[in-house]
């Protein structure tokens, strides 16, 4: 995907879960302001979170230039509603969405809508299930579906509409399902939404890795983290942009990193303490070998007013930053050519002219 | 008791519904914008807004209509989720009411109530939910549980599932939680949750329904807070209120306690004369001669491409038994032979076309209001006189700029009348509808 000189320019992504349901606007607009490349929304299972994607798409009309990327689980959830909420996505906030699927390992998930507890291998593969329904119904209409020709009547060319057929693999552990199409929304704006997902849950036996954009990488300490991502790479090859997960407390206000009171971070998640300049240097490293970095931080507005006025500056004067595009798309972000239409009746691949 | 005696409110007040697909909507004019840009939505909406709208309603697609097997063509067609389109509405407006039409036939109950809850709360609360079933194997081709529903339990299924939503959204003790569990285990399905949202500003999202069968009727005045009629006209609306009054006292709320919004459409003009003009042309764009052939081969269950849009009706016989759901919840059905033989009859009788049986057929005959903007208010006071609706839900023929005359001349009218409101009475829908905030119930989570 991309070169070692244009990797060396990342990504920098900030979870917004903290700002709850009343602090959208506010968070992400600082997180925008601030230069971030993307604003994540965890749907984390505790009491008060509202729904992630609702948060993005709240997010999307007050922002031109941030990516808005919800968690959305794909055990509970019906393929065909999370296919066209993304899709939705997509166009309220111009071609800025993406989306981090998640396999819940929640009984409480499943008997909240009546089903099997999933685990152990049947989570990939609904995971692999719900992203390929996904890419198939975004392509289910072709970019130029919608033709409005007064002369023959047609509001859409029926040519370029595509039932997706999908059915579960034989071997799908999970109850089998199916889904027709074509979607009821046309296709996104950026094509193909970049999706993303744990490293953990992609791979051999696994959801293939040509399945998703980009991966999550965790690891139990910072200094762990850049072999971590160096494994990734390896295991999953160029064409899957690595993103490590960061913790992040910071010296601010006055206190140092250390004594301040924060909640503990995610399990698994390497959190940093320290200064604003360590992190410069940490991000700086990072950023040589991940295409991207998602920051978690202790206290939203406390870690985003340090890393707005001192870490960002600093990353993007040395060139570690790739500039924002304005009004630019995630797959922008993520360097990603140009969606192709798996259903594609117009563009003619040259390899195919011979056939 | 004077809660089972109607009280007019003198008012009426108005919705939106973008519809999204289907022929009401023209695009073939060039002033007929984008379906699907946010800009589409955030211009009607915020002109909605301005006019002191209620309302804001979204359809929800499941499965895209289709014609002699293939995706129907001729129409308007692809439309955004309609809880993600409102989440980014409520960015981008501050009043207006956010109406998720959401289906208990293919959503999960704890889900879906959650997603409200959660548009509730990010909006404000301004949220609600119009609630609809189905029940067919067409369109369950589209999720993990396929078809699996009788029609003659859609009711059934679908109070079960509101009234577990009800009891989700009930069960935070106190603003801040504890939430206890909520049990449920139906036919279809079993729920065992213990919510995560606290209730909103307006309490709870409030409750659209539009069943016209006597078992929807029912369904409404036991559950919902306001009904999307299909009842706009004067006298059928006198007697439709009557009707719900008669049935919500029966239920045991208060003969105020379900509003009334017919579905409607408005076509105005500075004259009589103009609307009329206007009216004509409108008609001329919602069907079109491809898609008077078009309706017809939907109920012939074949291709009538040879017969003339400005002929009459076909006089071959049609080949299918019945009608086809694929054309839509409301084509579901009828029986092809008798149809034919009916509509060919009553288009012999009045001297139509096939151009312009069609167009009567389908041009919501029954729902617009056509004419000069001080005739049409004269008109709808008449209305808040006597109570019969308590506003309407109009479907604009055009995307995005079809609320415009009505926000700038009719709206005035209404209000100069004293039947309008000048300004939203809070924040919440619940407050701008004039609704009673919901009393927690104390019934213990297990039933």
């Amino acid at each position: 995907m991309s070169t070692f000189e244009e990797r060396k320019a990342g990504f920098l992504a900030v979870e917004l879960d903290g700002a709850g349901y009343e602090g959208i606007a506010a968070a992400v607009l600082a997180a925008e302001s601030a230069g971030f490349h993307a604003a994540t929304f965890k749907d984390t299972p505790e009491a008060g979170r509202a729904n992630a994607l609702q948060r993005a798409a709240f997010a999307g009309p007050v922002t031109r230039t941030i990516a808005v990327v919800p968690e959305i689980d794909t055990v509970y959830t019906e393929p065909f509603h999370v296919s066209t909420q993304l899709a939705s996505l997509d166009y309220v906030s111009g071609g800025r969405a993406g989306w981090i699927a998640t396999a819940a390992v929640s009984p409480e998930a499943a008997a909240a809508v009546g089903r099997s507890f999933v685990e152990g291998d049947a989570l990939a593969q609904e995971a692999a299930a719900s992203i390929e329904v996904s890419r198939r119904l975004w392509d289910s209409w072709e970019d130029d579906a919608v033709i409005r020709d007064v002369a023959t009547g047609r509001y859409i060319d029926v040519d370029k509409l595509h039932y997706a057929d999908f059915e579960t693999p034989a071997d799908f552990s999970g109850a089998a399902y199916s889904v027709k199409g074509p979607s009821i929304i046309p296709r996104p704006l950026q094509g193909q939404l970049p999706v993303l997902a744990a490293a953990s849950l992609v791979g051999e036996g696994l959801v293939p890795s040509d399945a998703v954009d980009a991966v999550l990488v965790s690891a139990p300490t910072p200094e762990l983290l850049a072999a971590e991502v160096r494994d990734a790479r390896a295991r999953l090859g160029s064409s899957v942009a690595i993103v490590a997960e960061l913790d992040v407390v910071l010296d601010a206000r006055g206190q140092s990193a250390a004594t301040r009171q924060v909640p503990s971070p995610e399990s698994g998640l390497a959190r940093f303490v320290g200064s604003a300049a360590d992190l410069t240097e940490l991000l700086g490293s990072l950023l040589n070998e991940a295409d991207g970095v998602r920051l978690h931080l202790a206290a939203l507005d406390v870690e985003l007013e340090e890393l707005s006025r001192l870490v960002l500056p600093e990353l993007r004067r040395r060139g570690a930053l790739r500039p924002p595009v304005q009004d630019g798309t995630f797959r922008d972000v993520l360097g990603l050519a140009p969606a192709e239409n798996r259903y594609s009746t117009t563009a003619v691949a040259p390899l195919a002219a011979g056939k | 008791m004077t809660r089972d005696i109607f009280q007019p409110s003198g008012q009426i007040q108005f919705g939106i519904f973008f519809q999204g697909v289907n022929s009401g909507t023209i695009w073939k004019a060039p002033e007929a914008g984008s379906q699907t840009d946010f800009e589409s939505f955030r211009h009607i909406a915020q002109t909605a807004e301005r006019g002191k709208f209620a309302a804001f309603f979204l359809g929800e697609g499941l499965r895209l209509r289709e014609h002699l097997g293939r995706p129907h063509a001729l129409d308007v067609v692809g439309r955004p989720d309609a809880q993600t389109m409102l989440a980014a509405l409520a960015a981008v407006t501050r009043n207006i009411g956010l109406v998720a039409t959401q289906n208990t036939t293919y959503n999960d109950p704890a889900d879906l109530a959650h997603r409200l809850s959660s548009l509730d709360l990010i909006s404000g609360g301004r949220a609600a939910w119009n609630i609809v079933t189905t029940d067919n194997a067409w369109t369950g081709a589209n999720f993990r549980r396929g078809g699996y529903l009788d029609h003659a339990d859609r009711y059934k299924h679908a109070e079960a599932f509101v009234e577990t939503a009800k009891r989700i959204w009930d069960s935070w003790e106190t603003p801040t939680g504890p939430a206890r569990r909520v049990l449920h285990e139906g036919q279809h399905y079993t729920v065992d949750v213990t919510p995560r949202l606290p209730r909103s500003a307006q309490y709870r999202p409030v409750l659209f329904q539009a069943g016209d069968s006597p078992d929807g009727r029912d369904f409404a005045a036991r559950q919902a807070d306001v009904i999307f009629s299909a009842h706009p006209k004067f006298d059928a609306a006198v007697e439709f209120r009557r009707d719900i009054v008669a049935r919500s006292v029966a239920a045991g709320r208060g003969a105020n306690a379900v509003q009334i919004m017919p579905a409607s459409e408005f076509i105005l003009g500075a004259t009589d004369q103009e609307a009329q003009e206007k009216k004509a042309w409108v008609r001329s764009l919602q069907i079109g001669p491809q898609q008077a052939i078009a309706y017809l081969e939907q109920f012939w269950g074949r291709e009538l491409s040879s017969y003339d849009p400005d002929g009459p009706l076909p006089e071959i016989d049609p080949v299918v038994e019945k009608t086809s759901e694929t054309r839509g919840s409301g084509f579901h059905g009828a029986k092809a032979r008798q149809l034919a033989d009916q509509w060919r009859a009553e288009a012999k009788d009045k001297g139509l076309s096939i151009r312009q049986f069609v167009s009567s057929k389908t041009a919501r005959i029954d729902s617009t209001f056509t004419g000069s903007y001080t005739a049409v208010a004269d008109h709808l006071a008449e209305y808040a006189r006597v109570g019969a609706v308590d506003g309407f839900n109009i479907s604009p023929w055009l995307i995005p700029t079809g609320l415009d005359d009505i926000v700038n001349h009719l709206v005035p009218e209404l209000q100069e009348r004293g039947v309008y409101p000048t300004e939203y009475r809070g924040t919440t829908l619940r407050e701008n509808l004039g609704l009673e905030t919901p009393v927690r119930s104390e019934q213990p989570a297990h039933v």
